[in-house]
């Protein structure tokens, strides 16, 4: 028996250094055919909504009293036309612009305010923490769409109204998943390690709390897109969001709505779009949060 | 056990304070002055500083919210400009017709969700669990008063089975559970019972796969228990968590209706709340969040109380 123990020989060639945290979620990710087909109808919605008025047949614009509320397979009007005469399909697509701006800016306002509030608020701790999240507590007591609903109706009809009363609405839920993740980091032994070696706050913040906090908190927050862009067309649709005559989609479905009995399936439309681009944000974010926690 | 239920009512009231600041607030928040909505724009000084009065406008802001939330308490949120009758008369009547709603198609929400979720659980990754799964990421996504539109199209437009909108012959205050009102509830109740049956569906779901996982079921098992017994064991597993949903979910019903309401033309809360944004009535505005938003504090307790008295784990940690 040897009384001494050779260590392992160390490897001659270092293995291929391993995934990251990130790249493995990307591969998984990219396993996903859900994925893709979600990723493709996002993609192929943000198209239309840069190039919208290039790609659109008429000017969305153009009204015409003579063809009014057409069918869906009219000549010139492949989607029929709405109750002013103007092209359907045509406004669809271009509609695609206001409509996803409507629904994705509140979340991507609320997600950088609600970040630094939440992160804020975990790693003071203390009495910042307290004070915050009761604060954050209360606009949790409102039922978002009662909150959204009340908040733009007391300010009135208007784009900036209802993009400002969405992003507060939002605030509060992701203020909150930071709160909790950030605190969890806070309390790890790497930071405690951070602080001995006498970094700053703010450096601990920079590259320990942030790294860590904003992945999960950016998968949450892809899932209120789906929320945020319905509430946003129903706003519009309840006529508190965008004034017409710009083409949107859920304003497009309210002053369809009288058309029901004349041209049923042309009314309907523009809810395809929104019911559409919901479906695709929630199974995007249903497949990116599957990827993140198989870990 | 006593020491959490206390507590837990004890936090809502700080809420409870908040919540009436935040209304009181959206008042406030509204630009332009509150009575430009009744007065004619040619009204004398007087007149206008008489109103001004009368509806405490005059007065300081901390004072206007301790008389606002003293008078609250009393059951008096004030006078509705628009038809010079009491919100609290207004609001009740509405907020019965809202609950009578949200409670019907919070209990179809709720079956179907279970059944889907359970079924899906059950039978994880076979074509059963995708297409429930599949389901309720469409309730989950849909805007449902998109969905109230289309079920008026095919069921009222096309079809003519079933009304359009309304309450029924009754009106708003009337209501008689006979097949002359309930036609009228069946589209705005399934519409609106869509939401909870995708989240209940989910939550359920997840819920019975980690359930089946667990170590106690594979001792029932192996201790011959029928599948029937197993099932039994889930289900009474499964049932705080899946009540609690329930229970937030006609909250969120409550609060949420405003659009599906809108398109029944349905005399609940969000129809008055939809007029009240359209006069400026903003007495009417701010009695209604209120109401609403307190029901659903409260019920908030309740479900957390229900919840811990069902699981005792709960109020332990």
């Amino acid at each position: 028996m040897s009384a001494v123990i050779t260590p392992a020989a160390p490897a001659a060639v270092p293995a291929a250094r391993s995934r990251g945290y990130w790249a493995s979620v990307g591969v998984r990710v990219m396993r996903d055919p859900v994925f893709w087909v979600a990723a493709s109808v996002v993609l192929a919605l943000l198209a239309m909504a840069v190039f919208g008025p290039w790609i659109a047949p008429a000017d969305p614009q153009a009204s015409s009293m003579l063809s009014r509320l057409k069918p869906i397979g009219t000549e010139g009007h492949p989607l029929g036309t709405d109750e002013l005469g103007r092209d359907l399909l045509s406004r669809l697509i271009v509609g695609a612009r206001l409509s996803l701006f409507m629904g994705i800016t509140p979340v991507i306002l609320a997600f950088v305010i609600g970040s630094a509030i939440g992160i804020l608020a975990g790693y003071a701790g203390g009495f910042v923490n307290t004070s915050i999240m009761r604060t954050i507590d209360v606009f949790y007591a409102f039922p978002s769409v009662l909150l959204a609903i009340a908040l733009s109706g007391a300010l009135g009809a208007g784009i900036g109204n209802a993009l400002l009363s969405l992003t507060i609405v939002f605030i509060p839920p992701i203020a909150r998943v930071a709160e909790s993740v950030t605190t969890q980091v806070r309390n790890r032994d790497y930071v405690e390690a951070a602080r001995a070696s006498g970094a700053g706050a703010f450096t601990i913040v920079r590259v320990h709390v942030l790294g860590n906090v904003l992945g999960p908190i950016f998968v949450y927050a892809t899932s209120l897109i789906a929320v945020s862009m319905i509430l946003a067309s129903g706003l519009s649709f309840l006529g508190l969001g965008v004034k017409p005559p710009e083409p949107e989609w859920g304003l497009m479905l309210n002053t369809l709505r009288t058309a029901i009995y004349v041209q049923p399936w042309v009314a309907a439309l523009p809810g395809v779009m929104i019911f559409i681009t919901s479906i695709a944000f929630n199974l995007l974010s249903d497949s990116l949060r599957a990827a993140m926690d198989n870990k | 056990m006593l020491a959490y239920l206390l507590r837990r009512v004890l936090y809502t009231l700080p809420i409870m304070a908040g919540v009436a600041l935040v209304c009181f607030a959206l008042v406030h928040l509204a630009p332009g002055d509150p009575l430009v909505a009744i007065l004619p724009p040619d009204a004398s000084e007087d007149l206008q500083n008489q109103l001004r009065t009368l509806y405490g406008f005059d007065r300081s802001l901390p004072e206007q919210f301790v008389s606002w939330v003293w008078r609250a308490l009393q059951g008096d949120l004030g006078t509705s400009i628009a038809s010079n009758r009491p919100v609290t008369t207004e609001v009740m009547t509405a907020v019965v017709n809202t609950l009578r709603l949200a409670v019907v198609a919070t209990l179809i929400g709720f079956f179907f969700g279970c059944l889907f979720g359970f079924v899906a659980g059950y039978f994880r990754n076979s074509w059963v669990d995708r297409g429930a799964s599949l389901l309720s990421v469409l309730g989950v996504s849909v805007p449902h008063y998109w969905l109230g539109m289309v079920l008026v199209i095919i069921f009222a437009a096309q079809l003519n089975w079933l009304p359009a909108t309304g309450a029924g012959p009754g009106g708003s205050g009337d209501w008689v559970w006979n097949w002359e009102h309930v036609k009228h509830m069946l589209l705005p109740a399934i519409t609106m019972s869509v939401i909870p049956m995708g989240i209940v569906a989910r939550t359920v779901r997840a819920l019975v796969a980690e359930i089946l996982a667990q170590e106690f079921v594979v001792g029932l098992r192996a201790k011959g228990l029928t599948h029937f017994g197993v099932f039994r064991h889930v289900v009474k597993n499964a049932a705080p968590t899946a009540l609690a949903v329930m229970g937030l979910q006609l909250g969120y019903l409550l609060g949420g209706s405003i659009l599906i309401e809108t398109v029944f033309a349905w005399p609940g809360t969000g129809f008055l709340l939809n007029s009240a944004i359209f006069q400026r009535d903003l007495p009417l505005l701010q009695g209604t969040i209120l109401v609403l938003a307190m029901f659903f504090v409260v019920l908030n307790v309740v479900v957390d109380i229900v919840q811990s008295l069902l699981d005792p784990r709960i109020a332990r940690s």
